[in-house]
Parts: structure tokens; sequence; C-alpha cells
């Protein structure tokens, strides 16, 4: 058989999907490493010509009132006395207007911009840390959503400063243990407009009256619910903007002197009232300064800013409440809110402008040294542009400060422009999505999903003899990728990774349709009759049929964020419509029941019967028996699955926590017996199995394995079970002993697994032969070998035919061996095989119980219960493909081939699907079940790797599974088939060909093309998802749910998708190994017959 | 070549889908506070009574019904038994069915049951009154080459669209629109009644245009 081209085929289109991902999450996900250093008053910034920077002077504001009205948009806060007929949204906040106009010294309003991702989260990560957050901010905290890098409001808690919060309860969650008083209510509801907004206002004006409080936080939400329950054009949002202007005119008659006023919005809305995206509607919020003592110079002047970014807010309040600016802050000070140079003696304390500016500098400048030490992804030429212009500027600076020059406005403009550069590489860097290359991603894996359906289709053309061959493609992409590279030289000086990669993955995509098309054109101009089968491959009736059908609605349904959210639910009701369609279908094709001698038959409609009724009464009833299986182990699975936040009531299955957190004794016992029972199950069935097709009577390693290391491994699996259950004080004299038994059993069972799996990998065979020379003259009584009429007598052709005569001869003589065991004497065998029937499928169960055994190691305990569904899920499904396969094949209508039919491989696809989510998985970070890390290890790791690792096998068991498994699809219709003609020996015809998986071994060209097939199709379904989900993070960027359910999601799916086209390609190249070995075996076997 | 039986169909095609209209719209207009959505399992029942009564009525009129061979009273007595009973437990596998898609299996059993029961007058009524008590039969129907007469095709047309229907309405159940349609079994039973008359109307013109293509061997 043809192993690389098969191989090779499956790994580039492997390949495509992953330049596809790639190109698509590099330009889509934006990501930011965090520097985990904190700013204090003691730090000494470089340059240093002055002891301390940060504390230095003494601050002109002992008090703030922040007061966040989230999605107040500057449109809201704008008053336009010229407007007659206001919308309701407009001019109803008249008292901003009214303060800046009558006291111009004391407070202003400014458009006050976001960064992208404006969602409310990120909004508040980026106005406390003056950073700006990207969707995934790499650091510590991968797992809680507590903010750990440096933040303002960490700053006021290190100063001493006392702060008090309410409202959103998502700044409880950012920000846990930092308050010193904090009333957060429910922010999840969007529709609810009063709850948060009228708690606030319980407390907010008895607590500013009060003196236990520095810096006093309220967040409203009213507004931003009612954006998205109403949209902005609403009464409702008239009524809510009137009742904000009353709290702040309530706020300012409150304020004290020495107390500043910041009401300010985290980001705008569009005109439906959502928000996420990156659009102005949805960036540009308001803010508005306050304080009763003079805030301002003078009046409003041409200078001022006309736009403060949303970064701007950090320094400016860390300097005029006198604490350090936060470590990775990359804001600019407001400078209108510092006096000029010399005139700092009108203001109590504070900084001038160019002090302020030259702190926040030095400070901006050593967070780009550090991060640029960490992370490379600023572009090293900016990185030096930067460094050349602050060092210009610090020596410039330094000389006027030194003569006691009073500065030139030129410094001053130019140290502003250095702190915008700065801001503007940083959100080049993280904070845009690059359309192109995500258009480029999509563009590349549609082609690869067009690509792997074609060759799925055309996989015998494919493999064929005049099959397109390798070199040329290769040379192409090579090129392709050469010239992008010497392209980017020449036009911009560097080279970028990604954009080789996508040049060489389309090339070559384009390259492979065009050759797949002339293959065809050549296959359908050589034999007439394919040309009628080929021709239609891509109509749509044809590819609308159900299990297409069903694999599209799955693929629409990830653009849909409810239907995220209630995926395991979705994919289950998939299942089972898939499921209950295989038996309707047999049935609407009249093959389900035997034929009824009726009228139908003599008219002629129907094809005499080619199958005993008896038989195909067998066969429907194994279907139909394994179809309610397979409804009912789906139907349990659903009492596994866990619970997103965004599924209100929903409780999480009582299996998924550890035993070890059961407090009732009575009910822990009882989990531990049944996950023990299914454990004992799951490796009894696969033994038996495997004992029934007689693979256990060899000697080799995978005998070996079989027999003893599965055992062993299950009983390390339940006494650590055991072990990890006991509770934390019991058995205080064993407490040493139990926790060496923590170490030692997992990575005991860790090592039997790897052993297992060398040894199935170096001798995979579970034949067992045996020769008895007694009885070889009887051999001369078997017929000779026969050939087919039509097959001329080449050397190649005699070798072809001559095995599968090898294995008749040794099954006949099985046979007759098994029915005269009583009676030797009779007719003794001359060689027994045992177990070369199932020689494929056999290690590859094996295999894939191993690594079913060894995943559940990384699970809770209670989860064995769903892994024996998984298995008997996947048994039912084997058998339901057999008999299908077996009744179609034997009335008339097979189509020759061991292909295997789309709705196997859907359901098959689905089956990972919905077992990922019944092993209490959810594509969700928090629901990563972080545990599986310390399983072995439970001081703790030092790298990173292995860890990692081992989550990811925890978070994808299911996928991995189903992926190894998925060449049992081609293998079990062979299996299965010796037990439904054994019933019809009488059938001649059909007695002489039972040889199970040898046919395989008749026919390589088939096997390798079927293999082909059934990998690419399988990869087809999984890859549409990933495109689908792709598809939906593309168009829904500006989504609400964006950043909660489709960019996790995609995640999710990419990283499923890596999994099982990993495992895939180990199943098949198993598969292959076990080929290789069954060839050697032949050779050693008939040492003539090879040559 | 069938156009007899094709009116027939279509005029009692007409009379069940009158029969519904009518259970939907007099009780509205009579009843105050009844709604299709606010009173679901009384508009529910309400249909399912009506569409069992008049198709009964309308097909025994026919004489679709096949010939009994005995005309003994105790023979009729056990069709009519085994009719009962085979209503009862299309019931239960509905139920089954409907809950193993998902419905909620406890809280919630009076609703998944009377969409069962919905089902059950859709479909199963139907293949009662036009095949009679014979499951045999009824698996024979849903053959490709099964239909013995027009009116087993126009049953395969009705059920698969009823069912269909009853399928595609559990689709906008876990969107979050918040609307009164949405909550189980609504969306479903909606379902079902929107394929069954879609079915209604689409058997007599599928039949109608295929007329030349339909063969049918006499039983």
């Amino acid at each position: 058989m043809k192993a690389l081209p098969v191989l090779v085929l499956l790994l580039w289109v492997c390949a495509l999907y992953f330049a596809g991902i790639y190109l698509f999450v590099s330009g889509f996900l934006l990501v930011r490493l965090e520097v985990n250093r904190t700013s204090t008053c003691g730090d000494v910034l470089h340059p240093a010509e002055e002891p301390v920077d940060f504390c230095r002077v003494p601050p002109r504001f002992r008090r703030v009132v922040l007061l966040v009205i989230d999605a107040l948009k500057f449109d809201f806060a704008r008053f336009d006395r010229s407007n007659t007929s206001p919308r309701p949204y407009e001019n109803k906040l008249p008292v901003l207007e009214e303060a800046a106009s009558s006291r111009p010294a004391h407070s202003r309003l400014f458009p006050f911009r976001a960064d992208p991702p404006t969602t409310t989260m990120q909004r508040i990560k980026g106005f406390t840390t003056g950073s700006l957050p990207t969707f995934v901010d790499v650091g510590n905290n991968f797992a809680s959503s507590a903010i750990l890098e440096d933040n303002l409001i960490h700053q006021f808690g290190q100063t001493g400063k006392r702060l008090v919060f309410m409202g959103d309860d998502t700044w409880e969650s950012l920000f846990p243990k930092k308050f010193h008083r904090s009333l957060p209510f429910p922010s999840f509801n969007v529709k609810d407009l009063h709850t948060v907004d009228n708690g606030i206002l319980q407390h907010l004006y008895t607590t500013m009256v009060g003196d236990d409080w520095d810096v006093l936080v309220a967040h409203f939400l009213g507004v931003d619910h009612c954006g998205h329950r109403f949209g902005p054009d609403h009464a409702a949002m008239a009524e809510k903007l009137t009742q904000m202007d009353g709290v702040i005119r309530s706020v300012m008659e409150r304020l004290q002197d020495d107390t500043l006023l910041v009401v300010m919005g985290d980001h705008g809305m569009t005109d439906t009232g959502d928000h996420g995206g990156e659009s102005q509607k949805e960036t540009d919020a308001a803010v508005f300064l306050y304080s009763p003592a003079p805030l301002f110079p003078g009046p409003p002047s041409q200078s001022e800013p006309g736009v403060v970014p949303q970064t701007d807010l950090v320094p400016t309040l860390a300097l005029l409440l006198g604490v350090p600016i936060p470590y990775s802050s990359v804001g600019q000070v407001l400078l209108p809110l510092f006096p000029p140079h010399g005139q700092t003696g009108g203001v109590v304390g504070g900084l001038s402008q160019l002090e302020a500016l030259w702190i926040n500098a030095k400070q901006v400048n050593r967070f780009l040294e550090t991060y640029s030490s960490m992370a490379e992804d600023i572009p090293p030429q900016s990185l030096s542009q930067l460094r050349a212009e602050f060092s210009r500027l610090s020596s410039e600076y330094l000389a006027t400060v030194g003569e006691g020059r009073s500065p030139s406005p030129e410094l001053m403009a130019s140290l502003q422009a250095y702190l915008t550069s700065v801001r503007d590489t940083c959100r080049a860097t993280w904070a845009q999505f690059n359309p192109l290359k995500m258009a480029a991603g999509l563009s590349i894996l549609t082609l690869a999903c067009l690509v792997c359906f074609i060759s799925s289709e055309l996989s015998h053309v494919l493999i064929g003899d005049n099959g397109p061959g390798f070199k040329a493609p290769v040379a192409v992409t090579l090129l392709a990728g050469l010239c992008a590279v010497v392209g980017q030289l020449i036009a911009r000086g560097f080279t970028e990774m990604s954009w080789c990669v996508a040049a060489a993955a389309f090339s070559s995509e384009l390259v492979f349709l065009w050759r797949a098309r002339r293959a065809r054109m050549a296959g359908i101009a050589k034999n007439g009759s394919k040309a009628l089968k080929c021709a239609g491959w891509l109509m749509p009736h044809r590819l609308l049929t159900p299990p297409l059908l069903v694999a599209l609605l799955r693929c629409a349904s990830l653009l849909s964020d409810s239907y995220v959210i209630a995926e395991g639910r979705v994919v289950t009701f998939l299942v089972f419509s898939l499921a209950l369609y295989i038996p309707i279908h047999l049935n609407w094709d009249h093959l389900l029941l035997p034929p009824s001698p009726d009228p139908l038959k003599s008219a002629g409609l129907v094809p005499p019967p080619a199958l005993s009724p008896s038989t195909v009464r067998k066969e429907s009833t194994t279907l139909l028996s394994c179809t309610g299986l397979l409804i009912g182990s789906v139907y349990l699975s659903l009492s596994f699955h866990g619970c997103r936040e965004e599924q209100g009531s929903c409780q999480p299955s009582p299996f998924l926590s550890p035993l070890s957190r059961l407090q009732n004794s009575r009910l822990k016992n009882l989990h531990y017996v049944l996950s023990v029972v299914s454990l004992g199950f799951c490796t009894y069935l696969l033994r038996s199995c495997l004992r029934h097709y007689g693979n256990l009577n060899s000697s080799g390693g995978t005998v070996l394995v079989a027999r003893c290391i599965l055992p062993l491994l299950s009983v390390c699996l339940g006494l650590h079970w055991a072990v990890s259950a006991t509770a934390e004080d019991s058995f205080r004299n064993l407490t040493e002993f139990i926790s060496l038994a923590q170490l030692a059993l997992p990575r005991a069972a860790f090592c039997l697994l790897g052993l297992g799996l060398v040894l199935i990998w170096l001798d995979p065979l579970t034949v067992f032969v045996k020769t008895r020379s007694e009885y070889s003259s009887r051999t001369s009584t078997l017929p000779p070998p026969r050939y087919r009429a039509s097959t001329g007598i080449s050397p190649q052709a005699e070798l072809r035919h001559l095995i599968p005569q090898i294995y008749q001869r040794m099954r006949r003589s099985l046979d007759e061996g098994e029915l005269s065991a009583g009676s030797e004497v009779e007719s003794g065998p001359a060689v027994e095989a045992y177990g070369l029937g199932t020689v494929y499928s056999a290690p590859l169960l094996l295999l894939c119980g191993l690594l079913g055994i060894g995943l559940l190691l990384l699970h809770p305990e209670g989860m064995a219960l769903s892994f024996f569904l998984l298995l008997l899920e996947m048994a039912a499904l084997l058998h339901i493909h057999a008999s299908s396969t077996t009744l179609s094949s034997l009335q008339g209508t097979f189509s020759g081939g061991y292909y295997v039919p789309w709705t196997t491989v859907v359901l098959w696809s689905l089956a990972a699907t919905q077992f990922f989510h019944a092993t209490g998985h959810l594509p969700t970070f928090p629901s990563i079940q972080w545990g599986a890390a310390f399983v072995g290890f439970p001081d703790g790791h030092t790298g990173t790797i292995l860890p990692a690792s081992l989550v990811t096998l925890n978070t994808f068991a299911a996928h991995i599974l189903f992926a190894v498994a998925c060449p049992l699809l081609l293998f079990w219709p062979l299996v299965r088939e010796v037990r439904g003609s054994r019933g019809g020996e009488a059938f001649g015809e059909e007695g002489e060909d039972a040889v199970m998986e040898m046919r395989l071994r008749e026919n390589p060209q088939q096997f390798s093309s079927a293999l082909l097939q059934l990998s690419a199709r399988y990869l087809f379904i999984h890859g549409a998802q990933v495109f689908a989900s792709v598809c939906a993070a593309a168009i829904l960027r500006r989504h609400l749910m964006v950043w909660k359910v489709f960019a996790p999601k995609l995640m999710f799916e990419a990283s499923g998708f890596l999994v099982s086209s990993v495992f895939l390609l180990v199943g098949v190249t198993f598969v292959l190994r076990v080929d290789v070995a069954v060839g050697r075996w032949f050779k050693r076997l008939i040492p003539d017959a090879s040559r | 070549m069938w156009d007899h039986e094709i009116r027939a169909m279509a005029s009692t095609h007409a009379i069940i889908a009158s029969s519904v209209f009518m259970a939907t719209v007099l009780p509205a207009v009579l009843v105050p506070g009844f709604s299709v959505y606010g009173t679901h399992l009384l508009w529910l029942y309400l249909v399912s009574g009506s569409i069992a009564a008049v198709s009964v009525a309308v097909f025994w009129l026919l004489g679709l019904t096949p010939p009994t061979k005995k005309h003994s009273l105790g023979y009729k007595l056990s069709r009519l038994f085994r009719s009962v009973l085979y209503l009862f437990l299309s019931c239960l596998f509905f139920h089954t069915v409907v809950v193993l898609y998902g419905a909620p299996l406890i809280e919630s059993a009076l609703e998944t049951f009377s969409l069962a029961v919905l089902l059950t007058s859709l479909t199963t009524l139907r293949c009662l009154c036009i095949l009679g008590p014979n499951v045999q039969a009824w698996i024979r129907v849903f053959s490709r080459h099964g239909a013995m007469s027009v009116w087993d095709t126009c049953l395969q047309i009705t059920v698969a669209c009823t069912l269909v229907g009853a399928w595609v309405g559990a689709f906008p159940i876990p969107l979050d629109w918040d609307r009164p349609w949405q909550v189980w079994p609504v969306s479903c039973s909606l379902g079902a009644m929107i394929g069954f008359l879609t079915g209604l109307v689409a058997a007599p013109a599928w039949i109608h245009y295929h007329r030349k293509q339909l063969t049918y061997k006499c039983k």
C-alpha cells in the first residue's frame, strides 16, 4: 500500500489549516505580555537627577470621587443650546455644560477616547492600569480574572488611601480585597436597568458625607443596560440620563475643596446600543473634571487637547493625588490640569507642566525598556527610534534645568510628541485588529476546506497510479515562500514570517486545485463509467444530503452566541437526529427488513434478495439495538455537563467535583464504587473484545500490554482515586504514606502507559501462528489455489492472489480445528493463525484503550462513568456503521471499496464535540480543569511545557480518543463481516470471501484511498467547524459577546482541531506501521512467494 | 390519472385545515383570555381533538380504511381496542423521543406529553385512519416503493412534513430573544402544526404534478 502519499497529503492538508488559523489568529487575537512590576514612591527613574520622582511634592488633592457611568457616550454629555427638539439622549445632562460655562477654571468636559476592545472589563483594566488591555494578557493570572498588573487602585492602597467602591461587581472580581469598603451589585442581567444604580444611590451620599474614605469609585450601569435593551434613542434613555444629571449635581454639592470629581464613561455605544468594537461611536466617551477649588489655570484655550485618550487619566490622577504612576501605564498627563512653569506659587503644591511631563516621560521610557527586554513584539526599528528620541530629549531637559533657563515651548511639545508616539507604537502592536491578516487567514481556510473536501471525494484518483505527483507542488510552494521573503525584503527591509507562510499555503492550494481538476479530467477521459460517478460530486443535490445538512447546521450554530452557550445541548440534539436518520433511511431504501414475499418482487421493483432473511433480521436487530444503545448513552452523557456563567439556572454535574471535596462519606463511597466499576467494565470490555477475535494468544508485545499492562493500569488508577479521595485529616499516622502514594501511583501509571505505548508501537502484531507438522500431509486435501478467471498470471498478480489464498487456507484449517476440537484426528489444521482477521483493528483498539485510561487519569474520578459511556457510544457507532454497511452491501447497493459514508463520519466527529462537553469541559477559560496539571505532580512544576500539555490532554480528551480511533471505522465492517456471513455459509461466494481485514491486503490501492478518504472527511468536518467559528469571530468582531463567547470558542475550536489532526495523524501512522509489520510477517511466512 | 382521488384529497385536506382554523379562531372569539401562547395547552388539546374528530369522520365517510375480512362485532371491537392502544403507545413513544431530544424530564412533563398528544393526532391517527392498526403496513409505507395508493403517498408527505416541522421548531428555543413563542413546547407544537398544514397543501400539489410518474401496485 502507498503509505507515503497518504501521510504526505494529510500532513499537507493539516498544515494548510494550521497556516490559515495562525494567520487569522495573529490578526485577530491581540496578545500582550503583562509586566508584573509595580512602581513605588522610592523608585529612581533613569536618568536620575532627583533623589525620588513620584512622591516628591505634596499632592494637589487629597481625595477623589470617580463616577463611572457605563457607556456614557460623548453625545450624551454634550449640551447644545441651539437644539430645540432634542432626541431622547440629547441635552439630558445640562449640569456639565452649566458648570463648564459658569466656572471655567473649575471644570472641563472632554471627549474621552477608549481603545478597542470596548467592553467594560477591558476598559476598567485600561483606565486603571493605563495600559492597553488586549484579549489575551499573558500573565500569571490565567485562571482568575484579577488584575495583577500595576494599577491605580493598587497604588492608592499602597499609599494608604482608603478606597470605597460601589456598583458593577466586575470591579470586585478585578480587584479582590483591594477595597477598604465595597458594595458590589450584580451586573449580569442586561435587562435590569435599576438594581445597580439604585443600590449605589442608597449609599453614595451618606458615604460622601462621612469621612472614612479617600477614593470613592461608583460605577453606574443603568445607561449601558438601557442602551443594550432599548438603544439610545428611547424614552428610557432620557429618563436614565436625567437621573444621572441629578446624581452629578448632588455629588457636586457635597464636594469639599480638597476633592476632585471625575465623571467618565468607559466606552460609547453604537446607534443600536451595542459596544465592543472599534468604531468611533463605540470608542468616544465623555470625561468631566470638576473641583470646588480652581483646577485649571484659565478658561479653555486653543492649545488644549481636542480628545483625551483614556489611558491619559491614569498618570494625571496619579500625579494630582501624589501616588506613583502605575508601572505599565503608557498614558500622558493632561497638561491643562497642571500650572505652567514658574506659576506653581498660585496653586498649593503640585508639579508644573514641565515637571509632570518629565516624570511621565521617564516612567514611560522605563516601561518601554522593561517590556522590550521581555517581549519582542514591538518592531525593532520603531523601538530604536523611540530610544534615540528619549535620549535627545533627556539631555536637552537636563541642560535646560541645569542652567535654570525657562523651558522652551519646543521642549514641551517634543516631550508630548514622544509620549504620543510611544502610545501609538504600543497601540499598533496590541490594540488593533489586522484586517489584512484576518482576510488572508480566512481565504486560506476557505480553500483548505475545499481542498479537504475534494481530496476526500477524489481520493482514488489522488492515490491512483496517474495521480498528481508531489515534486512540482512542493517546488511551487517553496518558490512562492521565497518570493514572499524576497519581496518583503525589497519593499520593507525586513520579513514577517506570517506573510511567507500565507504565500506558500495559498500557492500550494491553487496548484493542488488545478492539478486535481486535471487529474479528474484525465480520469473521466480514461474510463467513461467513472465519469458518471465523479461528474456530479459538487452538485447541490449531492451536497445537501442529511448528514452534510446536519454538519452545516452545526457550523451555522457557531455563528450565534446563544447556540454557542448551549453548544452541549445543540450537539446532542444533532447527534440524536443523525442517529435516528440511519434506520429511517435504511427502511426507506427497503434495507432494514427482509423483503417479504409480496407482489413487489414479482413486479420486479426490487431486486431479488442476496441474503437470507434471518441474516438480515439479525443485522437489523443489531443495528436497532445499537441505535438504542447510542441514544441511551448520549442521553445519559447529558448529566455530565458543566455550566457556563451565562446559563442562569444550571447546576453543574455532581460528578465534576473531585471526590476529596465530597463531605457525605456514603455518597463518596457510592461515587467511588461507581467509578471503579465503570473503569473495570471498560477494561473488561476491551479485553473480552480482543479475546473474542483471538488476539490474545500470541506472545508479542501488544498481547503483553493487553494481558498485563492494561489491567495493571486500571488497578493503579483505582488505587490512585482511593488515595486522593481520602480526607485531609483522616489517617493521621499514614500521612506520609498517603502523600507518597499520591506521588507514586500516578507516576507509575504514566510509566506503564508509556511502556505500553512503546510496546504496541514496536510489536503491533497480535497473530498467533501454530504449525502442526504431523498434519501437514492433510494440506493436500484442501482445494488447490483458485485464481479468478480474469487474472493474468504475472508474478505480481500471482503474489497478490497468493496471500489471500494462504490466508484462506489457514482460516479454513482454523475453522476446522475449531469445529473438531474434540476429535483432532478427523481433520487437523495445517496452519493456525489466530487473530489475523483483526490484525489491524486489535492493536488500534488497544491503543485507544490505553490512551482512554491514561486520559481518565487526568480527569476527576466521576468522569469514569462518562468515559464508559464514551466507550459504549463508540462501540455502538462502530456496530451501527458495520451493520448498515453489511445491510446495504449484501442487498445489492454496495458500491465497492471500503468507503465510509458521510453519515458515520459526521456522527463520529459530532460525538467528539459531544463528549468534550460530557467530560465537563466548556469552551471558556474559567472552566479549564487546572487540576489535571497536578496529577502526579502535587507540588507543582518548574517548567510550563509539562503542565500545559497535561491540561491540553485533559481538555481535549474526547477529541483525542475519537481522532485516534477514527481508522476503526474503516476496519469494523470487515471485522463484523465474518459473523454476518458465517451464518450464511450456504451462499458459497459470500462464505468463501470472509477474510475480514485481509481484504485490505488484497487491495492495497483501495485500502490507502479509503484511509485517505476517511481521514480527509474527518478533517473536513472538524475543519469546517473551525472555519465557521473563524467566520463568527470575523463577522461578529463588534458583537457584545465577542470576547466572552466567540473569541474563546475560536480558541477552543482551533486548538481542538490542532489536537484532533495531530492524533488523527498518529492513528493513521499507526495503521501504516501495522501494515508494514503485517507485510514483514507474510514475507517471513512465505519466503518463496516473496522472492 | 388520479384526478378523482386528488380532488377528494384536496377537499379532505381543506376540511381538516379549516377545522384547525376553527379550533383556533372560535375560542379566541368566544372564550375571554384565550390565546395561542397564553393558554397554549388548551389550544393544543382543542386542535388535537378537532383534527382527530374531523379526520376520523372524513376518512370513515370516504371509506378509505382497509376493508375488514370479518364482519363480526368481536373483530371490530378488537380492532378498535388495538387502535386505542396504538394511539396511547404512540403518545408514550413520542414523549420518550422528545425527552431524549432534550426536553426536561420531570418539570414540564405535562407540556411534553401534550406535544406528544398533538404529534400523535397529526401522524399516528392518520396512519390508523388510512392503514388500519397494522404496524407492518406502517413500516412498509415509509419506504421508497412502499406506497400503494395516492393516499399512502399523501401520508408519507404529511407525516414527514409534520415531524420535520416539529424538529425545526426546536431550533429557536435556545435563542435569547425572550419571545412568548420560545417557551417550551410552543415553538415545537407550532412547528409541527405549520409543517402539518404545509403537508396538507403540499401533498395534493405534489401528487398532481407527479401524477404521470406515479405508479402503484394494487394490493
